[in-house]
């Protein structure tokens, strides 16, 4: 995925210390004219198409189909019994309506997870590229080592810290680990670095508005596509989060969608244990839904250059 | 959906497990004086009251979870799935060494009992009373949560070894049901011949399946006195086992499925997997998991190592133990006697579960149960005959768990490879011996 780029030109700028890194504009060398066709880019492109769709369209038959059609039918086509509907509806009564339960807790860590890590991101990157103040470098040197650590080795610690505070197994064991996104932070650091031009900032300031306002009213909307960005990310990175729920949580009240359905896909293995393969793989269509749905209606935040024009250079 | 093992954690458990006693571990530090637990002590903590947590992904306790809460209003059954084996018992060690969260009743297969009696992390129930049930349940179960005079949990389930075979397939190719294991590779062999999609029963390697047929055939190849442990996979019996089981590698006549897979749920489905050696805990399985096939399967004793043999094993099963840490343990204890020992086994066995008592093995009732999947056939009857026919002298590695996460990298080579079978379990061997040396035992080859 690219992450924005600054269509403005960059205001050129002594870099000082410690001043963010920039984003250079990428200049699209477009010939004029007719875009030249290539086919073997559209090869390829063909095939990387098929390579993401295959899987999708394989769940979406497979979630058509009932537990004794999936074993009897062609993977990528469909079986003589529809049961997609049975399907949905058993999914959401199955073990007394605990799918829902599940989607619920998703959405409660996606919106305090994700929408707190990016509001956190948000601040910060704000605050670390439009002021200086002593320390920068190192927080700097800081956040790109946070990048760089994988959220897998700090599973162990985190789990050990929080079972000493007595967290373990409540909702805010997820949560709060979820509200760090070093990532997202130094994406808002670049993406703010660019779209804030610091003459706007010096204008609101003479108007009389405080910091408070000059970020809310100024700054923000311009920090709009980068934030959906991070918002996605965090968002996506939440709603898949398998490895840090599974070592918090043991109640089953409050796992989310993915630790729920691995929970039924392993009742297959368990000696008297009910195979459900069919709710597994239709309980995991209704789960991709919803992230699809979200790329969707916040494509159209997605486009950069909304600050272009605002100053004259 | 990824599914990431998460390795780090194997450690976690043992790391401490083997620090004998070591209070940083939370086990017990030192011997307290055993202090006996009346039964009316049991009935006074019943009549009081509270919560009792429970770890286990056996799905009938949910049913005897709701009948104990009727029966005892005051007491509050809280029944956790934490995950199936593995994955439970790591939660489980996590929580043991953050002393935080530790169930008041955890499931424990029984081959990984012995890991948390040894660290003393499970309570030894002898005081309450359990010592007095030895003569309830089969000898495989019972022999299994004994360790020297303690008793760590009360046998759930067992499962005696069976055949099952689809015998629309075995009539269709005119196939006899083996009665031997030679008889067995005959069988496969004509099978396969008969039809090269179809095989005798699919391995790719697991340890479970093992285990149980070198205990079948009379290996011993481990031998565990406290932390001394002998392991040894060169006797007869394992030689009769690697002999057989590498005609079936060789010859090609194992199906490369992945058992519980949705792939192995298919193949007993549609006949291509003829047959399947595993414990009397299945029927259930295959009626929910394998529905087309109903009617096609039946139960039999499982092959013998020689003609006229009559030799049983275990396979799976589980027992509900107290976790040292776990909390209200006369009332975790009174469950757990409810559940495995008093009414609800009756519960468990409604719901499709195998007992591990002799007097529900036996009953009338029991044996003439015909099971309509297998078109009617009383097969509980050559289940109990399995149970009873099982050697008590069996013991598995105190760190058994460890030892089948790396089945699949030393055994699990003669199944995609040329090396063979013995070599394998010699491999599985060093692998045991390197990691038992450095967690602290004593271990003879």
């Amino acid at each position: 995925m690219s992450s924005t780029t600054a269509s403005r030109p960059a205001v050129p700028k002594a870099g000082g210390p410690g001043s963010a890194p920039r984003l250079r504009p990428t200049r699209g060398r477009r010939t004029p004219g007719r875009p030249r066709r290539s086919v073997l880019l559209t090869l390829v492109t063909g095939v990387v198409l098929l390579y993401s769709l295959v899987p999708l369209l394989w769940l979406v038959i497979s979630a058509t189909k009932t537990q004794a059609g999936l074993a009897r039918s062609f993977g990528l086509w469909f079986d003589g019994d529809f049961a997609l509907w049975e399907n949905i509806s058993r999914t959401f009564t199955y073990h007394d309506g605990v799918f829902v339960r599940w989607l619920l807790n998703t959405l409660l860590y996606v919106v305090a997870g994700a929408g707190g890590a990016t509001f956190l991101a948000v601040l910060g990157g704000y605050a670390l590229a439009k002021f200086d103040f002593p320390g920068k470098r190192a927080v700097f040197a800081v956040v790109i080592g946070a990048v760089a650590v994988p959220g897998t080795a700090l599973a162990v610690p985190t789990f050990l810290m929080f079972s000493k505070m007595g967290l373990t197994d409540t909702p805010w064991a997820v949560i709060i680990p979820s509200l760090i996104s070093p990532f997202g932070l130094y994406l808002m650091w670049v993406f703010a670095t660019e779209a804030i031009p610091t003459e706007l900032m010096e204008a609101a300031r003479i108007d009389g508005a405080s910091e408070l306002r000059t970020f809310f009213q100024v700054a923000l909307p311009l920090l709009a596509p980068g934030t959906v960005t991070v918002l996605l990310f965090t968002m996506v990175a939440t709603w898949n989060n398998y490895f840090l729920p599974l070592i918090m949580l043991k109640d089953p009240d409050w796992y989310p969608l993915t630790l729920g359905l691995d929970s039924w896909n392993k009742q297959a293995a368990t000696a008297g244990g009910e195979a459900v393969f069919n709710l597994v793989l239709t309980g995991s269509l209704l789960t991709v839904v919803p992230l699809i749905a979200a790329f969707l209606l916040l494509q159209k935040y997605w486009q950069s250059g909304l600050s272009a024009g605002s100053v004259k250079e | 959906m990824p599914k990431h093992t998460p390795r780090l954690l194997r450690g976690l458990g043992l790391v401490c497990a083997l620090a004998l006693g070591a209070t940083a571990c939370g086990g017990s530090d030192g011997d307290s004086a055993e202090e006996q637990v009346s039964p009316a002590d049991i009935r006074t903590a019943l009549k009081e009251g509270g919560t009792v947590t429970v770890w286990a992904w056996e799905p009938t306790l949910e049913q005897v979870a709701a009948d104990f809460e009727k029966k005892y209003p005051k007491v509050d059954v809280k029944l956790v799935n934490a995950g199936t084996n593995n994955d439970e018992y790591k939660a489980l060690q996590n929580a043991i060494s953050a002393k935080k969260g530790v169930p008041d009743v955890a499931q424990v297969e029984y081959y990984a009992l012995s890991q948390y009696a040894l660290t003393k992390s499970v309570t030894d129930l002898a005081p309450y009373g359990a010592d007095k049930l030895a003569g309830s349940y089969s000898p495989g179960p019972w022999n299994a949560v004994r360790s020297g005079d303690g008793v760590y949990g009360l046998p759930m389930d067992s499962g005696p070894m069976a055949l099952f075979y689809n015998k629309k397939v075995f009539d269709a190719h005119r196939i006899a049901v083996p009665t031997t294991w030679d008889e067995y590779v005959e069988a496969a062999r004509k099978l396969h011949k008969a039809d090269p999609k179809a095989y005798i029963t699919s391995d790719i390697g697991d340890a479970g399946l093992t285990t149980t047929l070198l205990w079948q055939a009379g290996s011993h190849p481990y031998k565990v006195d406290g932390t001394t442990v002998g392991i040894d996979f060169a006797d007869a019996g394992a030689k009769k086992y690697t002999e057989t089981w590498q005609k079936l590698i060789d010859e090609k006549l194992l199906a490369p499925v992945a058992g519980w897979s949705d792939d192995w749920y298919k193949g007993l489905g549609d006949g291509t997997i003829a047959t399947l050696p595993i414990g009397a805990w299945m029927p259930a399985n295959f009626a929910s998991g394998v529905k087309d096939a109903a009617g096609d399967w039946r139960a039999a004793p499982l092959p013998q190592w020689a003609e006229g043999e009559n030799a049983g094993a275990e396979n799976g099963g589980s027992s509900l133990a107290l976790p040292e840490l776990g909390k209200n343990k006369a009332l975790a204890y009174a469950f757990v006697e409810y559940a495995n020992s008093g009414p609800g086994v009756q519960t468990r066995i409604k719901n499709g579960a195998f007992p591990a008592t002799t007097k529900d093995l036996n009953s009338e009732a029991f044996q003439n149960t015909e099971f309509p999947y297998f078109g009617g056939q009383k097969a509980n009857k050559i289940f109990a005959e399995s149970a009873k026919n099982t050697s008590t002298d069996w013991s598995y590695l105190p760190y058994q768990v460890y030892a089948n996460s790396v089945f699949n990298d030393t055994v699990g080579k003669a199944y995609v490879s040329g090396t063979p079978l013995s070599q394998g379990l010699q491999a599985w061997q060093d692998a045991t011996v390197k990691y038992g040396t450095e967690q602290g035992f004593t271990v003879r080859k």
